[in-house]
């Protein structure tokens, strides 16, 4: 029988929400985790994630319909075996299908304009949960379909506490095995088809991402279940590189086994080097620290490259080039633009490039290709006096290097005290491609460069 | 002119080998496989096979010793050239079945010896036969070269000839040594100690460490030696041989808890492990991980040079046959694009063939404890299964170690008749993950030796029947 999808509840407190765009089209073959459309709330905008499979046979609500009941059905569904013909005379809901113009004016008397028929008391239940988004079975239908799991492995998730319908099995037709419960992580899995979601949506652009953890649209009772009182704070809905950032350096945090390693550098030569360089660089150009720190870097990873790789399920992939990323702080996050090729390059083409790179970023200009990829990694607090930070590695970059103030310290050079210009760095490397030989290593050379930066110049 | 591109090329037809090459063509991939002597590799020419046959005819021999036992008479006398020739034609024979599996499944046969050469997709396979060398290309290679017994040249342990044998050279005597020196007491050593021991050689057996069978449980490794023992084989543990002189005789110089003995022997087998054949092939070259003569290689069998891989004997113990064909299963699966679960090591199970039979699978009761698990221990000895005693076999036990916490069959330890038969009720237990609640279950046949199997499993729970 069709199975209607109805209006997600995206948080505990949403009653209505303006279906901003269908993502799919009638006719279209939808399978479990597809993106069906876009709901905006008065928090955020969120995509419906179908929980069913099937032929999208009609859409009930038509896109730009503002304010739709939670739980009105906005479209249904064909299993692959029903004909086309089980729709004739299909009537959503009991009561008639609501077009696009009949919506605006649905608030009336705060009745759905579709729950008129015989699933009213459906409609009184609880809206469904944020983890179950999507697709519902219309009444009648049997939602006993068997887990999978091996004895084990059920005993294991019962002692654990985890539900097995929200463990994905990777045995023989799906069933949960051992590896499946000892590998799962609760904070992954709340929104069961977002793994399948990932994958499209960062090819198209990593800035749309999907969702990071259990949060998704229910912030007020995260907090709440801290101990934090609703109402006292303001909850800034989390716009597309927020989640890229959280996602990314959660996963970073969760799978890459980083460590990290501290050098001091000596930069007053390097100091001097760029005061002579600007007094004779041409109008426009204008080298900074950073500038020498990404030809300095790019140049060790040119002569050390074992450093410049990353992890891959198949093996270590050992870089051509050396592509920097530099973290540029913008309004509401950062982004890290990329100078390719960078041990290729002169002191003022990094100059300039940067420039123009950092500019467009801040006003979120970047296309997709300018900070994508790359890699190695620089980041560097100097500006704001941090003496020294380490930072979390940006797969697929195999090492992140933290880049403190340079500042007058005493040093002892010859068994007398000095005063010198120290920068202190902190390399973090991913122990899976980078060891930490290899990089105190690849440290040393980047010491070389900076503390003689004239070698940088061949 | 043949034709000399395939989708997948293997190198070698052993147990790895071959089984890789059926499932690759079942999976549609054109492949092709390399073998520089018989088809088969070691396990059906050299090894597992023939010294079962060898073993079969040794327990027939024992049986009618003992044939008053079981109210038969029997006049027991053996003729050794004809049992080697049975071993040889049951090898022949299986060897004649891999060349008709070959045949049905439309796979190439490439006699020669391979080496490899920097290509574009995979490594470039080049085959030296009498024929000459000719090239041959594959989108993905695998290497299936196996191994062969360790020597130790330096102080005379080699192969000469006639004294000093290795498996190969001992499943083809030409005489029934009257004193025999077996080197090593693992899975191969104690079965040539079975075998001659059994048509009346005089066997000592000399092991490095300070128990026989040291893969297996310790205590296990206790009741077989005391079985062979009651037989009359001799044991030297903590002991090394320091060298042999051979004349006569072999004259050999055994280091035991620090002092020299000097015993002299009709006959040594060398069973001290092995090597990996990985030599003349190229592999350095290509920047293969080759260490102490074993490739390194990921969880699915790739070794990191693009469009190649190896299984078996030639990478990462345990180097047994059946580990061989599953892990080439996996490794051609995952390049068509399936998702195999790699293979869990605690999952192979082990078989030695001796008398009596050693079998296993999983965790040793010490591998359990040093891996901190919380252990239940269930033990059931032979004496208590009616169907041991009639088969006058009361000797032995099964042994089987839970997860107290979860109740997962951490490993499960056999020694008696027909344990390496019986072990693979564990294995399946394993791979389907079973608890002891699962096992306490299912229902064993009686009368059988698998019931003790069941009364192990109720021994680890204080709930055993029939002791």
């Amino acid at each position: 029988m069709p199975i209607e999808i109805l209006m997600p509840a995206l948080s505990p407190t949403m009653e209505e929400g303006n279906l901003t765009k269908w993502l799919v089209k009638e006719g279209d073959t939808v399978s479990s985790g597809d993106l069906l459309a876009e709901i905006e709330t008065d928090k955020a905008t969120m995509e419906v994630e179908a929980v069913e499979e099937g032929v999208l046979a009609k859409i009930l609500v038509a896109e730009g319909t503002a304010e739709v009941k939670v739980n009105t059905p906005i479209a249904v569904l064909l299993e692959d075996d029903e004909d086309a013909s089980v729709m004739d005379g299909y009537v959503a809901g009991g009561g008639s299908a609501p077009k696009a113009s009949d919506a605006p004016s649905a608030p009336q008397g705060g009745t759905s304009p579709t729950s008129g028929g015989g699933q009213e008391s459906d409609n009184s239940g609880p809206p469904p949960s944020s983890g179950e988004v999507g697709a519902k079975h219309s009444e009648g239908a049997d939602p006993s379909s068997r887990i999978k799991a091996s004895p084990l492995a059920k005993r294991l998730a019962k002692d654990a506490g985890i539900d097995l319908a929200s463990v994905k099995g990777t045995g023989p037709n799906g069933r949960i095995l051992k590896a499946d419960i000892e590998s799962f992580d609760a904070s992954k899995a709340a929104p069961k088809a977002a793994a399948k979601s990932e994958a499209p949506a960062a090819k198209a652009d990593p800035n749309a991402g999907t969702d990071v953890g259990p949060s998704r649209g229910d912030g007020a009772s995260y907090l709440e279940k801290l101990g934090v009182t609703p109402g006292s704070y303001d909850l800034v809905p989390l716009d597309g590189m927020r989640r890229v950032i959280a996602k990314r350096l959660v996963s970073s945090n969760q799978d890459v086994p980083d460590f990290p390693l501290v050098i001091d550098c000596e930069i007053d030569e390097l100091l001097a080097m760029r005061k002579q360089l600007n007094a004779q660089a041409p109008e426009g150009v204008k080298v900074s620290v950073n500038d020498m720190l990404i030809r300095a870097s790019a140049l060790a990873l040119k002569h050390f490259p074992d450093a410049n790789a990353s992890y891959t399920p198949d093996g270590i992939a050992y870089h051509k080039h050396a592509d920097v990323a530099v973290a540029v702080a913008i309004d509401g996050g950062l982004i890290t633009p990329i100078v390719r090729e960078a041990e290729n390059k002169g002191l003022s083409t990094i100059s300039t490039e940067m420039k123009d790179l950092a500019g467009r970023a801040r006003e979120k200009k970047l296309k997709p290709q300018e900070y994508q990829g790359g890699t190695f990694s620089i980041s560097n607090l100097g500006m704001f006096g941090i003496k020294e930070f380490g930072s979390i590695i940006n797969e697929p970059h195999g090492m992140i290097l933290s880049v403190g103030a340079g500042a007058p310290r005493p040093v002892v050079k010859d068994g007398a005290l000095a005063v010198a210009t120290v920068m202190t760095v902190t390399l973090t490397c991913d122990h899976r491609v980078v060891d930490g030989a290899i990089g105190a290593q690849w440290l040393q050379v980047f010491k070389r460069f900076v503390e003689q930066p004239i070698t940088m110049m061949l | 002119m043949a034709d000399t591109s395939f989708d997948v090329i293997v190198i070698g037809s052993g147990p790895g080998g071959y089984v890789t090459a059926i499932r690759a063509s079942q999976l549609g991939f054109k492949t092709a496989i390399v073998e520089k002597e018989d088809l088969g590799g070691v396990c059906l020419n050299w090894g597992c096979i023939p010294t079962k046959a060898l073993l079969r005819s040794a327990e027939v021999y024992h049986n009618m010793q003992h044939a008053k036992n079981y109210g038969l008479t029997a006049e027991a006398g053996y003729d050794l050239p004809a049992i080697v020739k049975r071993s040889r034609n049951i090898a022949g024979q299986l060897s004649g079945g891999i060349k008709f599996l070959m045949k049905k499944n439309k796979i190439t046969v490439i006699p020669g010896f391979a080496r490899l050469e920097k290509g574009t997709d995979a490594p470039k396979v080049l085959v030296k036969s009498s024929k000459g060398e000719e090239g041959y290309t594959a989108k993905h290679v695998i290497l299936a070269s196996g191994a062969r017994a360790r020597t130790v040249p330096q102080i005379g342990l080699v192969p000469d000839g006639k004294f000093i044998w290795t498996a190969r050279e001992a499943m083809t005597p030409d005489t029934m040594p009257k004193k025999l020196l077996v080197i090593g007491s693992g899975a191969i050593g104690m079965e040539f100690a079975s075998f001659f021991n059994a048509f009346g050689s005089d066997v000592t057996v000399v092991e490095m460490v300070d128990r026989i069978l040291p893969a297996e449980d310790a205590e296990i490794s206790g009741m077989a030696q005391k079985a062979f023992e009651k037989r009359g084989v001799k044991f030297k543990l903590g002991a090394q041989v320091k060298s042999v002189e051979t004349g006569n005789d072999v004259k050999a110089t055994i280091s035991v808890g620090g002092k020299d003995e000097v015993h002299n022997f009709d006959r040594v087998v060398l069973a001290i492990g092995i090597v990996g054949n990985t030599e003349n092939m190229g592999l350095e070259d290509l920047g293969v991980k080759i260490d102490r003569s074993h490739i390194t290689v990921d969880e699915y069998s790739f070794t990191g040079v693009k469009g190649l891989y190896a299984i078996g004997d030639v990478t990462m113990p345990p180097w047994l046959a059946h580990k061989a064909s599953h892990e080439g299963i996996i490794c051609i699966e995952k390049i068509a694009g399936m998702h195999p679960h790699p293979l869990d090591a605690n999952s192979i199970p082990g078989c030695t063939y001796c008398h009596p039979q050693i079998a296993s699978v999983g965790h040793t009761e010490q591998q359990a404890k040093d891996a901190g698990y919380d252990i239940k221990v269930g033990r059931f000895p032979f004496i208590g299964n009616g169907k041991a005693i009639a088969l006058g076999e009361p000797e032995g036990l099964i042994k089987t170690i839970f997860d107290a916490k979860t109740g997962e069959l951490l490993g499960a330890h056999m020694i008696g008749a027909e344990v390496t038969e019986l072990i693979q009720g564990y294995v399946i237990g394993r791979q389907l993950e079973t608890t002891e609640e699962d096992l306490m279950h299912t229902v064993f046949p009686h009368p059988t030796l698998s019931e003790m199997m069941h009364e192990s499993v109720l021994d680890a729970y204080d709930r055993m029947v029939h002791m």
